[in-house]
């Protein structure tokens, strides 16, 4: 059942989901494109999109939206708010759990060597996994339409100014409305 | 005793003005917690933040939870964790609802083809900062978990337990033993 292994896949998210939001767009890109195949690299690139330029944290929106795309492959809306409240919830349980457990028993947590081994040791991991994802956007592993975001010299052009933009402290959200606003001009006028 | 819909309409606000995610939300959460409702003083709020980035999950969502916890025990959790995520849970859900109808749309197909690019941009970015200032070893590790998970297609999920076991490892034995060479037999801080 789709809809299980959508729950399973989130529970898993949330359990790794170490180094914030876009560390954890690598686990999301791994279960979702990459292991189950519920969406193309284009349509992941459109979900960080959109959440990125939504309010809220970037694991729970692009949870709720992938939870949709996934229900509606069911055939009906009602599937695709299930598949909303599916992920949502299970990305957040994990999160849940270990807080509370850690507000009971361990607040002596953050002098514990184990964990200070554990966090010193996955912190150059997560910057490699965010990279990963990036990589995994600008190089997919098929050559189907689909799957590329990277479509010719505008792609690259518009990706070395946001970089540069990103650099120099600009707004995101300003530089995806520009982008989205030189997209409709490049792709839409000519 | 806080009321119940007082912690949720709290985390309503910080999930419904924040965007960006994670650490963005943090200066909005310290008004809010700190300066605004006095729920924790700031030394437990730093306490608080080291603690919600060393478990997994988003930090906005464990934030929430630590603070709705300590104030009304899991109702309180329950209600901090549905005012965090509902804002983004009603207005994600809309934008699903629609964006279907309008997706095919020549317009919004060629705004998302210019979009595409600048989302990547955005997530290289915070590569860079992060890496910068570590120790050169460590770049190291970061290419190599990189083209192993791109190229090699290996799961995230087996790096990041094999990278915490390493840190674990490392922490017991060579770290310990440089600790008591460096400062003698000083007993580990605690406060």
């Amino acid at each position: 059942m789709i809809l299980w292994q959508l729950f399973l896949s989130y529970l898993k998210i949330g359990f790794f989901g170490f180094g914030g939001g876009y560390a954890m767009l690598s686990l999301i890109q791994n279960e979702v494109v990459v292991q189950h195949a519920w969406m193309t690299n284009a349509e992941f690139a459109d979900i960080v999109a959109v959440s990125q330029i939504t309010p809220g944290p970037i694991a729970i929106n692009s949870a709720t939206y992938v939870g949709y795309t996934v229900g509606m492959q069911l055939g009906h809306p009602v599937y695709g708010m299930l598949g909303s409240v599916i992920a949502t919830l299970a990305v957040c349980l994990p999160s849940l759990t270990l807080m509370i457990l850690v507000a009971r028993f361990f607040m002596r947590l953050k002098n514990n060597r184990l964990v200070e081994g554990a966090m010193r040791g996955m912190r150059p991991v997560v910057i490699g996994m965010i990279a990963a994802a990036a990589l995994l956007l600008i190089f997919p592993h098929s050559d189907a339409p689909g799957d590329r975001n990277f479509i010719d010299g505008w792609s690259w052009a518009l990706f070395g100014a946001v970089l540069a933009g990103s650099w120099r402290k600009v707004n995101p959200i300003l530089l995806i409305g520009l982008s989205a606003a030189a997209g409709i001009v490049i792709y839409g006028l000519f | 005793m806080q009321a119940l819909h007082t912690i949720f309409a709290s985390f309503f606000k910080i999930g419904l003005f924040t965007f960006g995610g994670g650490y963005a939300m943090i200066p909005l959460i310290e008004r809010e917690m700190i300066d605004r409702r006095a729920w924790v003083g700031r030394r437990e709020f730093l306490d608080l933040l080291t603690l919600a980035q060393s478990v997994p999950g988003p930090i906005a969502v464990n934030t929430a939870v630590f603070v709705g916890y300590r104030m009304r025990g899991l109702r309180g959790a329950a209600a901090a964790l549905l005012g965090t995520v509902l804002p983004s849970f009603v207005i994600i859900l809309t934008i699903a609802l629609f964006f279907a109808g309008i997706r095919q749309n020549p317009v919004v197909d060629a705004a998302f083809k210019g979009m595409r690019p600048a989302v990547v941009a955005l997530i290289i970015g915070p590569v860079v900062s992060l890496a910068r200032g570590m120790h050169r070893i460590l770049y190291i590790v970061i290419a190599a978990t990189a083209l192993a998970i791109w190229g090699l297609g290996w799961s995230p999920i087996y790096v990041l337990a094999g990278a915490a076991a390493a840190g674990i490892a490392w922490e017991l034995t060579i770290a310990g033993k440089l600790k008591t060479r460096g400062s003698g037999t000083e007993p580990p801080k605690r406060d």
